[in-house]
């Protein structure tokens, strides 16, 4: 009953965040991005940047959950018959929608100005939607545990500062090995390193980047419904309220 | 079986006591009004049977159902409106109300839900440019979309203005005698609770202090009329059970020397002000 209207409810949001004063926001990234890579000139940046993209639907998710618990919107879906679930899946394809929105936007004209990328699509068919489900099942995780879109918003300083460490742009191997071993931990090294194993030529540690992400998708899938599921049930209209104070009392 | 049925109803926060012992229930087709000053626990209370809350102790039947172990399928024949509320802002009015009706076996179609809350010339705003009392008129139509039979409006009117409070009361009162729809509002203001209710259950402080229709509880606890009056220039003042009688005996004594004559009429409004204010 709740997959037919959580797939509408992900393409009417999808359609609200690239039209009218959403579309600039949402397109400011990947463009300054896309003008970063093309003026470093460097081909082997763009498939890095990919997969930063990618873990970018992380940070959605948790900012999403943290925003639609502050304005009632998660309530609104409790107080209706399967609305969490329909909830749920249709985040899931507005957040994939974006990130592969952002992802073309990059790509396709950073592929054209930059050139000397060969797509290996045979990976980039498993690794994009193992990206996708290891990074959104971890922002659910997240978003469920930080209860206010301030608190979201506040993590993407370690989030940045994690793909800093990652050899997006800057080579992992100029970073100590300590740092270089933190940064392998997260999946936003291996998402990098799978897109840049998938675009450039002699490839790279495609098992490694499995078995990293598959680990990831498998922690994340785990906790992430009985953290929801803890996180819707605890939503009341008395704690709308009280965060709603909260944040005028910030505001005032 | 009544449709809300609440027996013995307790909520405890750590040692605070936020509901105490409360009885009550609500017939079918029927509006029920909580009434009660902030912090009475209306909102505690409607929580609970709206499956949002966990009782402490005490019993609760919502349709036959308790509410901490309601189904989706029984939350299907449920209608809840919620306090102020401003989610889905980027929306369209009519857009959001074909999604949500899309939950349930038998939605109202959106064009005669907006006719219904008088909100067809916004079917295409978005919700975030509506004016406080289209928004509630909005929670509304969302809270009756799937053709409840129970609906549950906390402060449903705070903050309209009297002309849109009136056309609300209405549509609440059509759904009742409609609908057969069984209504349970909480309210602070007791015009909006005699207006609206076939019967009222005033809480106060965790408690059910009162329960009755409009007239009942008039009766019952309006108590007595107060009489002034001045005889040469003198002042007086006397309660009375019996204010039309007793004036008729101070003319008879008296005649014209009987100045600046007034009869308070016991209110209900009196009545409540003073049972919420002494406890």
């Amino acid at each position: 009953m709740s997959l037919r209207p959580g797939l509408v409810r992900g393409l009417i949001e999808l359609r609200q965040a690239f039209t009218g004063a959403e579309l600039l926001g949402n397109l400011f990234w990947p463009v300054a991005t896309l003008v970063a890579v093309v003026w470093l000139g460097d081909a082997t940046v763009l498939p890095g940047t990919l997969g930063m993209f990618v873990t970018f639907g992380m940070l959605l998710i948790a900012q999403n959950l943290g925003a639609d618990r502050e304005d009632g919107t998660l309530l609104r879906a409790k107080a209706i018959p399967d609305g969490v679930r329909g909830y749920l899946i249709g985040k899931i394809v507005t957040v994939s929608g974006t990130v592969l929105a952002y992802l073309l936007i990059l790509f396709v004209p950073g592929r054209l100005i930059v050139g000397g990328l060969t797509v290996r699509w045979s990976i980039v068919a498993w690794l994009l939607p193992l990206g996708l489900v290891a990074t959104q099942a971890l922002g659910a995780v997240l978003g469920s545990l930080i209860s206010s879109s301030r608190g979201a918003g506040l993590l993407s300083l370690p989030v940045l500062g994690l793909i800093a460490i990652s050899g997006v742009f800057v080579p992992i191997a100029v970073f100590p090995g300590w740092l270089q071993g933190v940064a392998q931990v997260f999946p936003v090294y291996w998402l990098g390193e799978g897109m840049r194993a998938a675009m450039l030529p002699g490839g790279g540690r495609l098992a490694a980047t499995a078995a990293v992400l598959g680990a990831w998708s498998i922690a994340g899938l785990a906790l992430a419904p009985v953290l929801l599921r803890r996180m819707a049930r605890r939503e009341s209209g008395s704690r709308v309220a009280a965060r709603r104070d909260r944040v005028l009392q910030r505001v005032g | 079986m009544n449709p809300i049925e609440v027996t013995g109803l307790r909520m405890r926060y750590g040692a605070r006591e936020v509901l105490d012992d409360v009885t009550f229930h609500a017939r079918p087709g029927e509006v029920l009004t909580l009434l009660g000053p902030n912090g009475a626990g209306k909102t505690t209370t409607i929580e609970i049977l709206e499956g949002f809350r966990t009782r402490s102790a005490g019993a609760a039947t919502v349709l036959g159902v308790d509410p901490a172990r309601g189904d989706e399928r029984w939350r299907a024949r449920l209608g809840v409106v919620l306090q102020s509320w401003r989610d889905h802002g980027k929306w369209r009015v009519r857009e959001l109300l074909a999604h949500l009706g899309g939950y349930y076996p038998a939605p109202i179609p959106p064009d005669e839900l907006l006719a219904l809350v008088g909100l067809t010339g916004q079917a295409r705003d978005r919700l975030r440019t509506l004016s406080g009392g289209q928004r509630r008129r909005l929670d509304v139509a969302i809270g009756i979309v799937g053709r409840p039979e129970v609906l549950f409006l906390d402060e449903p009117t705070a903050g309209f203005d009297p002309a849109a409070r009136r056309e609300f009361h209405e549509l609440v009162r059509r759904l009742a005698t409609e609908n057969r729809t069984t209504v349970l509002v909480t309210t602070h203001d007791l015009a909006e609770a005699e207006r609206l209710a076939d019967r009222i259950v005033i809480l106060d402080g965790g408690r059910v202090v009162a329960e009755g229709t409009t007239g009942e509880l008039t009766r019952r606890m309006a108590g007595r009329d107060e009489v002034r009056w001045t005889v040469g220039g003198e002042r007086f003042r006397r309660s009375t059970d019996r204010s039309t009688p007793f004036v008729h005996d101070l003319f008879r004594e008296h005649g014209d020397d009987v100045a600046d004559l007034e009869v308070r009429r016991a209110s209900l409004e009196d009545a409540y002000l003073a049972l919420v204010r002494s406890s």
